[in-house]
């Protein structure tokens, strides 16, 4: 092996390892530790000075308190389900509005389709908290969609839809669409036009083409948009803290909470772990999506 | 022949609007002269001229520049070389470590990738500031570039670097004046990727910036937590009418780029 490849493999693995696994193993050890009035605020801290008695020390001083804890305050499996409910609701939402966007831009004319392409991506390309901020002035009580309602005559009271798990729906969808749509189009864009004419040719109505032909056909980007959606979703920060108000529970923003509000770095952590550790399963099934798809296309 | 049917029409139409409706709301009401931004009073720019005079602003704007403009070049270079290991190193000790670690940070819920680097800063005793922000956008912008552009490279046909090191180039130069043309266009969008991903986030840089460093999401999002403001509209629309010029305009130059490259192609083949 020459210095050069070394090089090009060293340089971006290190630092991989310095700032992202070791960050990562200083949470699983603080999520083991537990909360002291000191700086930094947690107990045991590894005194290196100290030797082997110092690691003996420090090791004995773990455990997992902190993770008992969340099973005990029911806040915490609260907000984990509560996360994934809201995650799983959007992504079904998600997937309503996105596919029928995706039907149409594959459907549409070719030169149509990069513009219609471009159109889609653009707003993920612009500032995700500015776009979710802009939702705050249409769902307000005196926000424009109220206000449109009332001057339509539709409803005569404002409705409150901002600062509930509607609002949030609304942010996620609003949000993450594009990640719908993109991986669905893909999948129908390849589709045969041949396999649509020969289920008509046999008698298929084009509705039931529709179900029979197109949507197993697509499967693999319905089931790639759902992930990208609903993973991310899950341990989403910014939106419920924003829209969803004090009374929409969600993991991120426990998280957030419990470190910037409470100072309570140990649970934090292991709030952090656990999230981790739901996510896995979606994450390792989004995989092996993925693999069998690359595998289908040899 | 594909149908384009009044349902396609109303769907697309209907979907469009959503996407953009919220954002053209957003732009109107900056224009507004009212401090309330549910009662339209007339047409002015006051709040843009307000914006401008806002020394907080400003300073948290040129934090966020400087910080965009250096993370994402120093993540294109990493990203850059990561994606040569992934797709060209081979087997190596520890391969399966790297590329977790270049697809874990995309889907990481931002929350546990702030903590644990805020917590990594505080246990080796580094200051926060800017410097700080730098690496932790670095991290995570590097691995979207290196899927950016490893996919590029995956379709690349390696013969032709390997004819240039025949010729008697070195690696470095055969990748300079060879697989770095090809591969171009995939690390200039890496690098805009990595440059809005910067300019955009706020939960990474709300745990890595010390109480010294402002970047603009984190002044946005503390005068938000307010309430609407027509300062903060005037402000999203300069940020959105920016990065979709940037966007639209990166575009077009690739996909002229791509016309002028089949020509010579064709060309070539003729001559």
């Amino acid at each position: 092996m020459n210095i050069r490849r070394l090089l090009v493999i060293a340089v971006p693995y290190l630092w991989l390892l310095a700032l992202f696994l070791v960050p990562f193993g200083i949470v699983l050890k603080i999520s083991l530790s537990d909360l002291a009035i000191a700086r930094p605020p947690y107990t045991p801290y590894l005194d290196l000075a100290a030797g082997l008695a110092g690691l003996k020390a420090f090791f004995a001083g773990l455990d997992f308190d902190n993770f008992v804890f969340l099973t005990t305050d029911d806040l915490y499996w609260r907000a984990y389900l509560s996360s994934l409910w809201i995650a799983l609701s959007s992504t079904a939402l998600a997937l309503l509005v996105g596919y029928p966007i995706a039907y149409a831009m594959s459907r549409a004319t070719p030169e149509w389709r990069p513009t219609l392409m471009m159109l889609v991506i653009l707003p993920f390309w612009t500032s995700f908290l500015i776009r979710v901020y802009a939702w705050v002035g249409i769902l307000n009580t005196e926000g424009v969609l109220n206000q449109f309602l009332m001057l339509t005559g539709v409803i005569s009271e404002p409705l409150t839809i901002l600062n509930t798990r509607t609002a949030v729906y609304i942010g996620i969808v609003y949000t993450y669409l594009p990640f719908m749509v993109l991986p669905i189009y893909a999948t129908l864009d390849r589709l045969d036009d041949a396999l649509l004419e020969a289920a008509e040719d046999l008698g298929c109505s084009r509705l039931s083409a529709f179900w029979l032909v197109t949507v197993p056909l697509s499967k693999q980007g319905i089931i790639a948009g759902c992930f990208l959606v609903f993973i991310p979703a899950i341990g989403e920060f910014v939106i419920p803290a924003l829209l969803g108000g004090s009374e929409t529970l969600m993991i991120g923003k426990v998280l957030w909470d419990e470190f910037f509000r409470n100072r309570d770095w140990p649970v934090a952590s292991a709030v952090a772990i656990v999230l981790l550790l739901i996510l896995l399963i979606p994450i390792i099934l989004f995989q092996r999506n993925e693999q069998k798809q690359r595998e289908a296309e040899g | 022949m594909r149908r384009f049917g009044w349902f396609n029409a109303t769907s697309l139409t209907l979907g469009l609007a959503f996407l953009y409706l919220p954002m053209v709301i957003l732009i109107v009401y900056s224009f507004n002269e009212s401090k309330l931004v549910t009662v339209w009073a007339g047409f002015s720019t006051k709040w843009y001229g307000e914006l401008f005079r806002n020394e907080a602003f400003l300073d948290a704007a040129w934090v966020t520049l400087k910080v965009a403009v250096v993370s994402s070049t120093i993540a294109t270079v990493l990203g850059t070389m990561a994606a040569q290991v992934l797709v060209r190193a081979g087997r190596f000790p520890g391969r399966t470590l790297f590329s977790g670690m270049i697809y874990a940070p995309l889907v990481m819920p931002e929350v546990i990738t702030g903590l644990s680097l805020l917590l990594l800063f505080i246990a080796i005793g580094l200051d926060r500031g800017v410097f700080t922000i730098i690496l932790a956008h670095t991290t995570f912008s590097m691995c979207y570039v290196s899927v950016v552009v490893s996919a590029r490279l995956a379709t690349f046909d390696r013969s032709l670097e390997e004819a240039a090191l025949d010729l008697g180039c070195t690696p470095f130069d055969a990748f300079r004046s060879v697989t770095l043309p090809v591969i171009a266009p995939a690390v200039i969008a890496g690098w805009l990727l990595a440059f809005t991903l910067s300019l955009d986030d706020l939960v990474i840089a709300s745990f890595a910036a010390g109480p010294a460093s402002t970047t603009l999401p984190i002044k946005i999002w503390s005068s938000i937590r307010l309430g609407v403001s027509p300062e903060i509209n005037a402000l999203s629309t300069i940020l959105i009418g920016v990065v979709s010029a940037g966007v639209i305009s990166a575009s077009l130059i690739s996909k002229r780029a791509m016309v002028l490259r089949a020509r010579e192609e064709r060309q070539a083949e003729q001559g």
